[in-house]
């Protein structure tokens, strides 16, 4: 072992994960002592705020490469996905403050828990070793787990918490067991290694190989929620308190992307033919149940679960095509996905009050006439998500199709249109409630300044991106640039 | 090539696998084929170190006892990883022992936050 060649000066690679993990820990500490929770995430959202900037200083210095003896990559491709995870925490955060007390579930580790899985989610994302890829995804789930169950008084985050753990560990040994699989027979966990020995050792053939990747793959599939690994995300979904939903549904996923992306086209890149024939059924079917099922729902956190199912079989076709055309509208995806799905579960936060859940499709019925701003806010969440012009939606799905058009995958383009638009049937049956209905009960909104802003931001962010799709695109683009 | 590679390494492993089955098995087997096989209640009852056995073994156990496990646990784990770091530790040098430093600072956080929350307490 060369321990002592690691440069000690490329840590500071990984400062912005060392922040981060400091913060969290402060906030554990802080928790024993500080009895305002508000002071607590405070304390996280500044915490994350100085590791975005120190981030942001890195990549302004133009520094790139690996360090931890080549585990662990500092480039543009991690760096796109940090600034989801940074984006999803503090929006988190915000959303988090009024609603957790509203759920008597105001506690400190809270947002310490929210910080941790995040800089387990980064490790994902920049992780160019196996066993790093592995021990993030531990640090993240593990988290994640005790998130869902945090509103430990209610029976149905308890299950939630138990099935997304039991679900969560059986994916865990999937990974495990096809890494072990890729270690046997290419001697190495390093991904760049891996995608040499595939050439040099002629394993493209090997159906032991094969198998192995098959489990990586259908690891990342619990993670992502792809039909028929998904049975855990609408009931972890709607047990979980909604910001963490909200917060579950956005991280976890993104991590899961920057980490099939990263192995599939670093490790297995010259198995393309191999795993596309994998990820094209699944992503069909994905498409499939989720959009159908997703009608049938009256819960609209369980809906919004299948519909972000649905969103992982689009987002898989950017995979698919294989090109870096395809990663990089991949990403936007998922950036777009990010705020849209953040800005929807903000306004069902909104809706829960004191002795009022405020989940059911019913609960919006006549919306617009009492709450007309936060309906028009809502109305461009699920246009968005629909994908119908001029909202970012509308962006990421388009260059999602153009990029595996040019790959060659018309027909799955197709198909992915055909549900796009039965998909418009459920989002848009929540605008006609809103819109179309007399209202029954009246709702009153739990508002805080924190929850507008986010709402606020994130139906900006739909809106403009909508409208400038190249900000975000070339910004994509340029940080795929040295994959 | 699957099928060529045979990891003649691991072959004592496989060795001692098998040498500790058939160590564990056969006193067993030879056991049920040559012993009498006379049955009568004071043979059948469990041993408990001689004395007359009292109660059913499913009986409660406070709950307290699992957060002990868990403490337990995570303890345990690091006393795991300080053995190979300390056979180790003429190779890594001091970066292994600023490592070690970091991970041991980590769970005294742990420690004190356990400390603080009263888990420790039994009443």
């Amino acid at each position: 072992m060369e321990l002592n060649k690691l440069d000690l000066f490329s840590i500071r690679l990984i400062a912005p994960e060392i922040i981060l993990i400091s913060i969290a820990l402060i906030l554990i500490l802080l928790d024993l002592v500080i009895k305002r929770k508000e002071t607590i995430a405070f304390v996280g959202v500044l915490g994350t705020l100085t590791a975005a900037y120190v981030n942001y200083k890195l990549c302004a210095m133009g520094w790139t490469g690996s360090t931890l003896l080549g585990m662990f990559a500092f480039d543009g491709y991690a760096n796109f996905f940090k600034l989801i995870f940074y984006i999803n925490i503090i929006l988190t955060i915000f959303i988090s403050l009024r609603y957790m007390v509203l759920e008597e579930a105001s506690f400190g580790e809270y947002y310490s828990l929210i910080l941790f899985a995040t800089s387990g989610m980064m490790f994902m994302a920049s992780a160019v070793d196996l066993i790093v890829l592995y021990v993030g995804l531990e640090l993240m789930a593990l988290s994640t787990y005790i998130l869902v169950g945090i509103t430990r008084r209610q029976v149905r985050s308890n299950e939630a918490a138990l099935k997304y753990f039991f679900l969560g560990a059986f994916s865990s040994a999937f990974l495990l067991y096809g890494i072990s699989l890729t270690y046997g027979l290419t001697g190495t966990t390093n991904l760049k290694e891996i995608a040499s020995a595939l050439q040099n050792l002629n394993l493209l053939e090997n159906p032991i190989l094969f198998l192995g990747m098959i489990l990586v793959i259908a690891a990342f599939g619990f993670k992502i929620a792809l039909v028929p690994f998904h049975m855990w995300a609408p009931d972890a979904y709607e047990g979980a308190p909604t910001s963490i939903t909200s917060f579950m549904s956005i991280g976890p996923k993104a991590a899961a992307f920057a980490a099939l992306g990263r192995v599939l086209f670093d490790a297995f890149g010259p198995m393309h033919v191999q795993w596309s024939s994998i990820l094209i059924p699944l992503s069909v079917i994905t498409m499939a149940a989720g959009n159908i099922i997703a009608i049938a729902q009256t819960n609209i956190k369980r809906m919004l679960a299948y519909s972000s199912i649905a969103h992982a079989g689009y987002a898989l076709l950017g995979i698919i095509a294989g090109t870096h055309g395809g990663l990089s509208s991949m990403m936007n995806y998922m950036a777009i996905y990010a705020f849209m799905n953040i800005g929807a579960f903000a306004v069902v936060i909104m809706l829960r009050s004191k002795g009022f859940r405020g989940e059911e499709l019913t609960d919006y019925e006549g919306l617009a006439k009492s709450h007309p701003a936060a309906s028009a806010l809502m109305l461009i969440f699920m246009f968005s998500l629909t994908g119908i012009p001029p909202t970012a939606g509308f962006i990421a799905k388009f260059y999602i199709f153009m990029e595996a058009i040019n790959a060659g995958y018309t027909p799955l383009v197709i198909i992915a249109v055909i549900f796009s638009a039965i998909s418009a049937f459920f989002y848009l049956r929540v605008v006609m409630y809103m819109y179309m209905k007399e209202p029954k009960a009246h709702v009153t909104l739990s508002t805080s300044p924190a929850i507008f802003l986010t709402i606020a931001v994130t139906a900006a962010v739909t809106l403009i991106l909508g409208l400038f799709p190249s900000l975000l695109v070339e910004l994509a683009k340029m940080s795929i640039a040295g994959f | 090539m699957p099928g060529t590679y045979i990891p003649l390494n691991y072959l004592p492993v496989l060795i001692i696998l098998i040498v500790a089955t058939l160590v564990g098995l056969l006193p067993l087997l030879l056991g049920i084929i040559l012993r009498p096989k006379r049955y009568y209640p004071l043979k059948l009852t469990p041993y408990e170190s001689g004395n007359p056995p009292v109660g059913e073994p499913q009986s409660k156990f406070s709950v307290r006892f699992y957060i002990i496990a868990m403490l337990f646990v995570v303890f345990d784990v690091e006393a795991v990883f300080l053995y190979p770091w300390a056979v180790a530790y003429d190779r890594i040098g001091l970066y292994g022992f600023i490592e070690m430093i970091i991970f041991i600072f980590i769970l005294l956080i742990g420690y004190i936050y356990v400390w603080e929350k009263k888990a420790l307490e039994w009443e």
